[in-house]
This record gives structure tokens, sequence and C-alpha cells, in this order.
């Protein structure tokens, strides 16, 4: 895709440069973006639904599929637009790591932290900011096969938790989350290699 | 364990013996009655003149009148057919002798212990003086032999990681093969030139022959060592691609230099002649296939009346695009391959889903029986020739082969991975190197070389050495050498589970996040080839071109309809629906009292997790075993548990759909699998627990409350039932608007007949054929927000379908109907 070509496109797309400048995404990704939006997108709305992620056939594959697809739309919304959808897909840009220690720049989207949260509030369903014993137990069923015995789930979830709480609450905060993840390499983890 | 397989051993031992003495038996038999053949002649000879003369008196007594023989034994007549069962039947007995014992297979490949089962019976044979059938020849192996294994090679190769990695596939198998076969070549001709060696009449282009017989490797073998580590994705695809098309440069090099070396002197023309010769058998052959390929396809377009001879058509259009290959000299192992290919995607839409197990199964079947017999045919081979042993030459040829494949890959790898988007590692390269046996094809090509090659025997001892050097010492190294150099830095007791569950989860979601990025690299002839696919291929070769969901794609792919299997596996210890149990264990949270875990428990965890926790998709496409059936068990066992919220909004889509566009409700309607579908399995699994346990269960579950994440979600009402009638599928009967059965995946808004919550509750489907009488069902299925993941209420119950007595009677009737109409 030449720049004349792709400069035509970037018209079309809503708040271009506003999300360039606010992701950090390249115009040729945010391109890209678009038209994956778009071929998503099959009834040509402009928005997306659930339904539209749920038709990806190696989404359905995933164990923890609607759990991501529900992500992408935030409580009470059914509908997503092409600028929120940038917005998250920013949380998966490799982390850059020349950003200067800044204090009065805002977090960019795809900092630790932000990847952390995106992955904490997969599990904390009723957003009330801490993991639940049960809010673990259902992830961890979705991502054990049907073999294991129920009891063998209550023991294992019982030991995240007593591993990771701190505070003897029983519910894992994120920063006690943050914390239990401390020496692992989220931005590798979390970071898709070609939205550089 | 031990106590169990003791009988199984001893049973197995006892028919080992029988086999063999009867095929003693044979033999001996057949030695004798090669004697007797020329008695008879003679007999016959002598009787008849004396026949003519009637007077006179007769020096051979009249023959007796012969009487109705009660028993005879003719072994002449079965001779050829009898042996050649015989001789698969053991061979397959092996495999099930090793199969019993797990482990066995897991640190011995399967490759070397039929080799071992051949030396046994060779020596066995040998002791008795028994010389093998002589049954492998150039004609019947690549005639016969060789179409079976190449097919299924191709049959089941991975196409979209292959087509995507395809520079790389060829990069290493074809260049690599050429590497390896000029390399070790002209080094064994420069071996060949010492006179001390006594060597010195190989010359070189019978060096050459020999170079690229063993240069055929087959990596596959050492694919399920790869798996259990973390290598590259893209080395499984390597491994197999290289498997495949190494295959096809050995038989195209093995042609060409048979014909030179039966020439005394080559000029550089022929050099020349000889590359180009080449390209052509390449393109030729990749030609004839993918003609052949789209003859099949449209073939079966049209059989969907003759559903039984279905699989027919993909064997016979494989085989002759073989054949006809064969026939003008062209490669036949290309041809093969991409009629395969070629052939695969259209078929497996054209084609009931029971033929297309029916191809499956036949392919890997015959393929197995066709690999197994020739190394099993190797391990016979190996004692019962002559050898001729020449210590100089094969310790060479040893040194060599392995110093070429490692450089190889070495200098191959650095050529190409700045071009990779992911490098392979020294690991790689070297798990590559390590991994490459030598397989059947490399015995097969020596064995069958023409006579007219000096040292001939040479050259077969030499084979045999290399296969059985590389198959068992490699074979049987590999494994502990590359878990060796794959020690994890990070011990894995020091990640704590929370870690470990929290990192597995990350994982997952990634590659959910780069499955809706889609592919990003620069396909540009994907696409274009996409496009033309769907505007003309499929219309042309498809019977039925509804540009289906992918989603039903997936069930179709995936065979949903044995949803029965994946229900009936054993559980832990679960007494009681598993839902339940949580839920009542949710309340009783907080005063729970916390346990205290030993290290021993922890570690006990971790094993659980490692074995339990499902791999991310790409792993899941399993490309490992070349000898089973890809695995698909756990892609399918997570479909089905989120079935119900894939369905649910996918009806959803098709709602809004409807509303919007008014599409006459036939067109849209997807009849039902033959023989049941997942709907039918679940209702039945319910109904077997009776009606009234099920209406328990559905009250708990309704009392226990909503959880408070689906507020937003409306609770139908559970105890509707409506009756089913079941769509006969299309395969019996061409009906007009429902094509292809496909799985069930659109059922359309009939009216409140879903539920809110998941399979406990019994509320059988309606389906309907004609939409007309179907309810606007007032519903707008709200966007799912992430909820309850379905509970795991399949219970596993034995009971079996149908033969339920109590419950509604609109269940009961609903289950005559399945009844009759579930046709396993």
């Amino acid at each position: 895709m030449g720049s004349s070509s792709s400069s035509s496109y970037m018209r079309n797309i809503p708040q271009a440069q506003v999300l360039i400048h606010e992701t950090g995404f390249s115009a040729a990704h945010l391109l890209r973006l678009y038209e994956r939006f778009q071929f998503l997108d099959k009834g040509s709305t402009g928005e997306l639904r659930a339904q539209d992620f749920t038709a990806i056939p190696s989404l359905a594959l995933n164990p923890i599929g609607d759990r991501i697809i529900g992500s992408f739309f935030p409580p009470g919304q059914e509908k997503l637009d092409f600028p929120s959808f940038v917005r998250i897909m920013a949380h998966f840009r490799p982390t850059d790591p020349n950003r200067s220690r800044d204090g009065t720049q805002l977090e960019p989207v795809n900092s630790r932290n932000k990847k952390l949260r995106f992955a904490f509030q997969l599990y904390d369903q009723n957003g009330d900011g801490n993991i639940s014993r049960a809010e673990l137990l259902q992830v961890l069923r979705a991502m054990l096969g049907v073999q294991v015995p129920e009891e063998q789930l209550q023991s294992i979830a019982e030991r995240a938790i007593q591993e990771a709480d701190l505070d003897k609450d029983n519910v894992i905060s994120f920063d006690e989350f943050r914390k239990s993840l401390e020496k692992v390499n989220i931005d590798q983890l979390m970071s898709i290699r070609f939205l550089k | 364990m031990g106590s169990l397989l003791q009988p199984q051993i001893k049973a197995l031992r006892g028919l080992f013996c029988i086999l063999f003495v009867l095929l003693l038996c044979c033999f001996g038999g057949k030695c004798e009655l090669q004697e007797s053949k020329p008695l008879e002649p003679v007999d016959s000879s002598t009787v008849k003149p004396f026949q003519n003369h009637n007077d006179e008196p007769q020096a051979f007594p009249d023959m007796e009148r012969e009487n109705l023989p009660v028993f005879t034994m003719d072994y002449p007549r079965i001779q050829v057919p009898f042996e050649f069962t015989l001789w698969v039947l053991l061979a397959s007995f092996a495999k099930i002798g090793f199969h019993i014992y797990h482990k066995i297979t897991i640190w011995i490949p399967e490759s070397c212990l039929l080799i071992a089962i051949g030396l046994i019976v060779g020596a066995i044979m040998h002791s008795v003086k028994e010389e093998p059938p002589a049954v492998l020849n150039s004609h019947v192996f690549f005639l016969y032999m060789l179409p079976p294994i190449v097919l299924d090679n191709g049959y089941f190769m991975p196409t979209r990681p292959f087509f995507e990695n395809i520079g790389t596939v060829l990069w290493y198998s074809v260049v690599g093969t050429l590497w390896n076969s000029i390399g070790i070549g002209l080094s064994l001709f420069a071996i060949c030139q010492f006179e001390v060696f006594g060597l010195q009449d190989i010359n070189l282009q019978e060096n050459l022959l020999f170079a690229s017989i063993i240069s055929a490797v087959d990596p596959v073998a050492a694919l399920n060592v790869f798996e259990d580590i973390k290598i590259n994705e893209q080395i499984y695809i390597v491994i197999f691609g290289e498997g495949l098309f190494n295959d096809a440069v050995t038989v195209a090099l093995y042609s060409m230099f048979v014909f030179f070396a039966d020439m005394t002197v080559v000029e550089s023309t022929d050099v020349f002649l000889g590359i180009a010769r080449f390209f052509v058998v390449g393109i030729g052959g990749i030609l004839f296939g993918v003609l052949f390929g789209f003859a099949a396809a449209f073939t079966t377009r049209f059989t969907h009346n003759v559903r039984q001879i279905e699989p027919l058509f993909v064997f016979m259009y494989s085989y002759l695009a073989y054949l006809v290959a064969e026939l003008f000299g062209l490669s036949s192992v290309l041809g093969i391959i991409t009629c395969a290919i070629t052939m695969k995607y259209y078929v497996e839409e054209n084609v009931s889903q029971r033929s297309c197990t029916t191809i499956r199964h036949v392919v890997k079947m015959l393929a197995t029986i066709t690999e197994t017999l020739i190394f099993f045919f190797l391990g016979v081979v190996t004692i019962t020739t002559d050898h001729e042993w020449n210590w100089a030459y094969i310790v060479f040829t040893l040194v060599f082969a392995f110093i070429w494949r490692g450089l190889g890959i070495l200098v191959l790898s650095q050529i190409v991975n700045p071009f990779k988007t992911i490098p392979f590692t020294f690991k790689d390269q070297f798990g590559l190197a390590y991994g490459g046996l030598r397989g059947a094809i490399c015995f097969a090509l020596a064995f069958t070389l023409p006579d007219t090659i000096n040292r001939k025997d040479l050259l077969v001892t030499a084979s045999i050495a290399i296969i059985i050097f590389t198959v068992f010492l490699q074979g049987i190294s590999i494994r502990p050498i590359v878990e060796y150099l794959n020690i994890r830095r990070t011990n894995k007791d020091l990640n704590t589970i929370n870690v470990e569950i929290h990192t597995r989860t990350m994982e997952h979601v990634m590659s959910g996040v780069e499955d809706l990025c889609g592919q990003w690299s620069h396909y540009y002839w994907k696409d274009k080839f996409m496009k033309f696919n769907d505007r003309i291929l499929r219309r042309i070769l498809l019977r039925d071109n509804r540009a289906e969901s992918s989603i039903v794609a997936l069930y179709k792919k995936l065979e949903l309809q044995n949803a029965i299997d994946i229900l009936d596996m054993p559980f832990g210890d679960v007494s009681a629906a598993p839902s339940i149990v949580s839920l009542t264990d949710e309340k009783k949270e907080t005063s729970r009292p916390k346990k205290k875990f030993l290290a021993a428990d922890v570690r006990k965890m971790h094993d659980i997790l490692s074995k339990n926790m499902y791999k991310i998709r790409q792993k899941t496409m399993a490309y490992t075993n070349k000898y089973n059936l890809p695995d698909d068990s756990r892609t399918r066992e997570i479909l089905i548990r989120r079935h119900t919220s894939i369905r649910r909004s996918i009806r959803a889509q098709s709602f809004r759909e409807r509303q919007a566009q008014n599409i006459s409700q036939a067109q849209k309607y997807y009849s039902l699998q033959p023989g049941g579908d997942l709907e039918s399995a679940f209702v039945l699994r319910r109904r077997s627990h009776g009606g009234s346990q099920l209406d328990r269960l559905s009250d708990h579950l309704q009392a226990s409350g909503v959880s408070p994440r689906s507020s937003s979600r409306s609770m139908l009402p559970t105890n509707r039932l409506n009756t089913i009638t079941e769509v006969r599928n299309a395969a019996d009967q061409p009906v007009p608007s429902f094509a292809k059965p496909h799985a069930p995946e659109q059922r359309g808004p009939e009216g409140p007949s879903f539920t809110g919550r998941e399979p406990p509750v019994a509320a059988p489907r309606r389906h309907s054929s004609n939409r007309s009488n179907e309810e606007e069902g007032g519903q707008t299925e709200p966007v799912p927000p992430p909820q309850l993941p379905p509970p795991r209420v399949w219970m596993p119950d034995n009971q079996d379908t149908g033969e339920n007595g109590a419950g509604n009677p609109l269940l009961r009737q609903s289950s005559q109907e399945f009844g009759g109409s579930k046709r396993f």
C-alpha cells in the first residue's frame, strides 16, 4: 500500500489523526486495522457487535474466547466503533523501551500497567476491583480440560489466592495481582509483535 | 498395571509364535510343492501314449477310478495372497504389541520397533534357511507401495500453514536435499579415489546416485519429541514439508542419476539437461496433480446420490494422477501430492461426513501398512541377504551424511533467517538436523537399484547400515538430548501457581487478539487466490456453494456429531453435577477453612495445570504423530463447551439479519447432520436422567439465582418443551432448499425455546422444516456479556439413549422421534 493511496483512505477513517497520536500506531497499521474492522463488520454498519467476533472460527476455539470478546464491550455497550476498537488494540502494542519516565506525560496505552489492567478485568467480571475466588474458579474451569475433578480445581484456586493475597481479604486486588506477576515479562507476553 | 499386562503379553507372544510357525510352514510347503511339480508332467506323458492303444497290454495299471475327494488342499492357488496377508498381519500384530505399553513409543520411534521385529523374523528365517518372499522389486515398490505413503503425506498436510511457509519449506527440502546429495556424493567419490579402500570402481555417477538415495530423510518421526518442548511452530511445518518434498526430490534425482549411471561419459550438456529436466519433471508433476485434483473435486459435486462410493473417487483420481505422471516420466510424487492438496479442500465440502471420515481412515491405513511392511522387510532382508561390507565406505557414508546434513541446515538457516519473522535458533536447527532419520523410501530405493550398477550389494548394505544407524541411534537418543538442551532456565517449581495460571490466561488472550487482528503479512497472492477461489472455483467445484459461515465449517471439520464421544469421557470423582457443587460452594466460600498446602500438594497442582490446561491455538493443531490421525479432541472439547454461547450469539446475529433483510427462511436454514446432532446429543443425555431429576436440577439452578453478572439477560422459562421434528438429512434425498447437512448452527429465532441457562435445562429445540410455522420470538438476544462459562454438566452416564421410560410425555415423544431418526 503506497502512501498515496493510504492517504486517500485515511480520510475515511474516523478520527485518524487523533488515534495515531493517542495510540502510537503508525498510519499503515491504522489502515490495516481499519481494513480488518471493515472485514469483520459484515453488515457494513460501521460498528461491530459481539457476534461479528464470535464468527471468527479460531476465536471460537479459544477457551476464554467469550471473555476476550466481552472485554471489548464494556458492560452495557453493545456496539464497538472503530476508534474504541483501535484504543483497545493499542493495549497490545509492544512497550516502547525508550519512553522517558516523565511524570507529566500521560501513561501510554500500552504500558505494563495498562496491559495488566486488561488482563485483570478479564477475571474481574463484576468490576469491583477484586478477583474473588469464584471468578478465579470460572476462568480456571474454562481453561482446564474436563477431566480435572472439581476438588482439584478448588484447591488450585485456593492456593492461587493464598499466594497472592497479601492483605488476607480472600480476594486479589489489582495491586496484589500486579505484585504476583512482577517477575514475569508482561511486555513479551502481552504484545503482538507486528503491531509495533 | 503390570499384572494386567502379563496375560496380554503372553497372549501376544503366543500369537506371534503361531504366526511364525505358520509362515515357516508356508515356506516349507512352497518348497515341497515346487519339488513335486516336475513329477506330474512326467506322469502324464507316460500315461497318455498307453491309453491310446486299447488292446495292448499296459505296462502301467489302469488308473483307478477317482472318487470325489472329500478333503483337498491346494496351496499354490492361494499362495501369493495368503502370504501377503500373513505378512501384513504379522506386521500389524507387531504394531499392536508395542502400543500396549505406551511408554515404549515415547522413547523408541516406531520405525525402530518395526525394524527390530523384522530383524527377529529374519533371524528365524535365516536359521531355518528360508528366503524371504521376493516381492520387493522396483515395479512393486514404485507402483504399489510408494503411492499410499505419499498420498498420506499429501492428504494430511496442513495446507494453510504450509502455504504460508512455503518458501521456507521448499528451501529446506529442495535445496537441502540437493545440497546433501551432491555433497555426500562428491565426498564419497573423493574417498573412492584412495586406492587403499578398494573402491575405485565406483564412479561419480554411482556415488551421486547413492548419495541421492540416502538423503531422503524422514524427520516426521521426530515430531513427537519436539512437541513436548517449546520449539518454534514453524519447525513443525518445515519438518512436515521436508519429509514430503524431499521424497519428490529424491525420486527425481534417483531416476536422473540412474540414467546417468549407465552412461560412460557425462558431458556438461548432460548436466544442463539434467537441471532442465528437473524443473520440467517438477512442474509437470504439479500440473497433472492439479488437473486431477480439480477433476476429482468436480466429480464429487455430483455424487450426492451415491454416497457409498464417494471415497473411491479420491483414491482413483489420486492414483491416476500418479500413474499418468509416471507415464510421462514426470514427478509422480509431486503429482499425487498436489492432487491430494487440491482435492482435499473441495472434496471435503462436497462429500458426506462419513465419506470424509472413511477417506481419512483409509488413507492412513494404507500408508501405515505400506510403511510398516517396508520397515519390516528391511529387518528381514538385513539378515537374509548377502552383504558386502566395506568398512571404509560405510563408515564414511555415515560420517558424511551426518556432517553434510548438519552443515546444510546450518548454512541454509543462516541464509534464510534474516527473511523470517521468527528466526530459527540453534536449538531449532539442531533439532532439525539431528531429527533427520532415514525412512522407508531410502531402503526401498536402494533395494530396487537396477542390477547393472556394479557394487550394488555394497550400496544396499551401506544404505541398510545408515538406516539402522540413524533410526536406532538418533531415534532413541534424540529425546534425551533435546530435553537436556532444553532445560528451562527458570525451574518450574519456582513459578507460583498464580504465575502459571495468569501466564496461560494471557497467552490465550494474545492468541485470541491475534485472531482478531487476522493475518497481517503480505499475502497478496493468497488474497488473489482466495478471490479467485470464491468467485470461480467454488462455483464450479462445489455442489453447494452457499457461503457458509466459518463457524459451521469449523463444526463440520471437527466432526462434532461425534460429540457423544467426548461427553462420555470419564470424569474424576464427580458425584454430582459440578455446577451444583460449585454454586453451593460459592455460597459457603467465606466459611471454608483455609487449607494448608504442602509442597507436594503444590507440585501436584503444577502437574495438573501443565497437563490439563488447554494449549494455545497454534499448538492445538497437532501435526504430531505420523502414524495417527490428527488429534482434534481438545479442540472439540473447547468448542463444545463454548457451543452454547457461540450458538446464542450466532442466532442473535441471524435474527437481526432476518429482520433486516427478509430473506426467505428456507434458504437460510441448515438441516441437521445425519445421525443426530449436538442438540439431540444433549437432549438425550438429559433425558436419560429422568425427567424428575432434570426438573430438580433446573429448579435448583433457577433458585440459586442467576449470577449477578447476567442480570441484564432475561431468564427464560426453563420448562418449556417443544416437540422436535428432526429434519431428514439431505443425504438421502436431495432436498432443494437445504442442500448439505450442516452442523447445527442456525436455528433461527424459533421462539423462546432457547434457554438463558445452559444444557441442564431440558428444552428440546424445535426444528421445523418449514419456517412458516414458527413464531416470531420476541426475544432480542442482548449481546452476551462475559458470563459463566457453560458449567460442566455433561454427566457421565452410560445409559443407552432411548430406553427411558420416565420423563415427560413430551420428552418421551421426542425421544421416540430421536430414536427413530438416530442412525448411527
